[in-house]
């Protein structure tokens, strides 16, 4: 019943999540709460590339671009004085979505290492018009004087609201990327992986599929994007930086490519081990450098294959 | 005309040495199939090792030729530890492990050299101006760069075309499974390779480091410009590296130079104050695109395959 291990590891996962803002309370350290917002923030992004890379073996080396549309959209919103969430994330879902479609319309017609190096040709794009114009900060940023608006309902500003907000969202992508991988549209995304051939001789516009998923893909990460927006309370072109796009690449690897549970888990991983590793020493990066060649050269599966079993 | 002349300098100038860089990438891709993010921090060595092997040894040439010698050495020992066991493995981890060593190197060059960056002294007989045509004065320094990169340009030309390794390293673009069947030691072959590109990716580094300065993190950037120059070209072909190379560097220093002008006879001056800057260094990453597009096997195809 290893299905079942899987299921009740991604539920744990996910009740523990919802915890976190009475844990940190109780243990009186607030500084948990902050790291764990990012967390969830981090991990919508990380299941939205997954739904791409490990489901549809579409390796995107720019999926940051979109934390980045997101992000951006809510900065200048706000910089000319529109606050309201009603205005500031349709936009920035918007053309998310919008330059997903366009750019993977555009990327779509490559394969293999092209592939790569176009989507990361598309996020070195925007991150040098965000460097270049100075209306909206180039290189320094823009600072977010003021968080989403939601009519009084809800105020972002609290930072345990804050929190269930974005645990919300990632619900919500979770239980989105769940039903659509196990749609007939979502086997057809995990077909053209295995065998793209076989799939067009059946009849199937394997690029058609490819591209809607590619744009919710977008979507999502746009989410995630206005999201860190808000949370950070600052938007620069750091977000969109090539580098960025490999930490996301990591979340998933390690996690577990093609599996829910995984981009989740990766996110927590990473990011925690860094925290970790950055208390014991400043150069923390010199031992996560070997592991992350060490996990490229041994790992199959990621933490998720810990849980054996089946995938999904 | 004396800026254009400048300028037209400057973009071949920057054109080469993006060669330097991408030459060992294109060859390193083309031949094991890698993707070797970890180019960039090779350049990076390259330059902080010439930075302190010059006051060490308290002498220019010497330094940066301990520096070369280095950092190959430095590339024969990556490619033996870590990169040759990455081969078989798909692009993913490819992109996974080199980012890893990425992080290792910025981290350990902090550890041995310090956060703060340093400065490579030019020596006094490369400081300076020069008049290439009467009344044009242009650095010395950038010309030396200009010359260095077309010697090291035809030195690959030879090596690449009329020796018996340039022979193998061309067959081996093609098709390694095939030369590796003919007998011929295909993991020294690698190392070779790899420890060529290394050396060249440093003497980039070290030629880039007067005029910028030795910081960590500055292969980062350079190296996806070297990427795009590679994917213009067609991976794996040094003369299309050559090509491509020129290319970008013509077209992001005359981009920077003359189309905020040129928008402004379209656009208020405001407007294209804003975009002119943004746009230029944009440009690349479009041509890019489009030849991906278009042309996505690049300009000088090598048949192979693979991929």
């Amino acid at each position: 019943m290893t299905l079942n291990r899987r299921l009740i590891a991604t539920a744990l996962l996910l009740v523990g999540l919802g915890l976190i803002p009475i844990i940190a309370k109780s243990i009186g350290y607030l500084f948990l709460l902050t790291l764990f917002t990012r967390i969830v923030i981090l991990a919508i992004a990380a299941v939205s590339l997954d739904l791409i890379l490990g489901f549809g073996g579409m390796i995107s080396f720019g999926h940051a671009v979109f934390l980045g549309i997101g992000g951006y959209a809510v900065g200048i919103a706000a910089h000319h004085g529109y606050y309201s969430a009603l205005v500031q994330w349709p936009i920035g879902l918007a053309a998310s979505a919008l330059f997903g479609l366009i750019t993977g319309a555009l990327c779509l017609r490559t394969r293999g290492v092209y592939f790569i190096m176009i989507t990361l040709a598309f996020s070195q794009l925007v991150y040098f018009l965000s460097v270049g114009i100075d209306s909206y900060g180039s290189d320094d940023g823009l600072t977010i004087y003021k968080r989403s608006t939601m009519g009084g309902l809800i105020d972002l500003g609290n930072k345990t609201t804050f929190y269930y907000v974005c645990y919300a969202s990632l619900l919500l992508c979770l239980f989105l990327a769940w039903r659509i991988v196990r749609s007939p549209f979502g086997r057809v995304i995990q077909a053209a992986r295995s065998n793209e051939n076989r799939l067009q001789v059946l009849g199937i516009a394997t690029d058609r599929y490819r591209l809607v998923a590619y744009v919710i893909a977008s979507t999502m990460c746009g989410l995630a994007g206005i999201l860190l927006a808000n949370h950070t309370d600052f938007i620069s072109p750091a977000l969109i930086h090539w580098t960025r796009s490999g930490d996301l690449m990591i979340m998933v690897v390690l996690g577990g490519m093609g599996t829910l549970f995984g981009p989740v888990a990766g996110t927590i991983a990473l990011l925690v081990l860094e925290e970790v590793l950055s208390t014991i020493t400043e150069h923390w990066m010199i031992v996560l450098g070997p592991l992350l060649l060490l996990m490229a050269l041994f790992k199959r599966g990621g933490l998720s294959a810990l849980l054996g079993g089946r995938k999904a | 005309m004396t800026f254009f002349l400048e300028q037209l300098l400057n973009g071949v100038q920057l054109g080469l040495l993006l060669f330097l860089l991408a030459a060992g990438l294109t060859l390193v891709f083309g031949i094991m199939d890698l993707v070797n993010l970890a180019h960039g921090s090779l350049y990076m060595v390259g330059a902080y090792l010439a930075a302190s092997l010059t006051v060490m040894l308290k002498s220019f040439v010497l330094g940066v030729i301990a520096a070369l010698a280095g950092t190959a050495l430095l590339g024969i020992a990556l490619e033996m530890l870590a990169l040759r066991r990455l081969y078989p493995r798909d692009h993913l981890d490819h992109v996974l492990g080199t980012f890893g060593l990425i992080l290792f190197f910025n981290e350990a060059v902090r550890l041995i050299w310090g956060a703060a960056g340093m400065t490579l002294a030019v020596p006094p007989y490369l400081n300076g101006l020069v008049e290439v045509l009467p009344g044009v004065a242009y650095p010395i320094y950038r010309l030396a760069i200009i010359i260095a990169g077309v010697l090291v340009a035809l030195f690959l030309y030879v090596l690449v075309q009329h020796t018996r390794v340039g022979m193998l390293i061309r067959a081996g673009a093609s098709n390694r499974e095939m030369i590796g069947a003919l007998g011929v030691n295909i993991n020294r072959l690698y190392t070779i390779v790899f420890s060529v590109g290394a050396a060249l990716a440093a003497l980039a580094g070290i030629m880039a480091a007067p005029i910028l300065t030795v910081q960590i993190g500055m292969g980062e950037n350079i190296l996806i410009l070297a990427f795009v120059v590679i994917v213009i070209g067609g991976i794996g072909s040094v003369r299309g590296a050559l090509v491509a190379a020129l290319l970008i560097g013509l077209i992001d220093t005359m981009g920077r130079a003359y189309l905020p002008d040129l928008l402004r006879l379209i656009f208020t001056a405001r407007a294209a104050s804003v975009t002119g800057p943004a746009l230029s260094s944009m440009m690349i990453y479009l041509v890019m695109a489009a030849f991906l597009i278009v042309r996505p096997e690049g300009l000088f195809p090598v048949p192979s395959a693979r991929r």
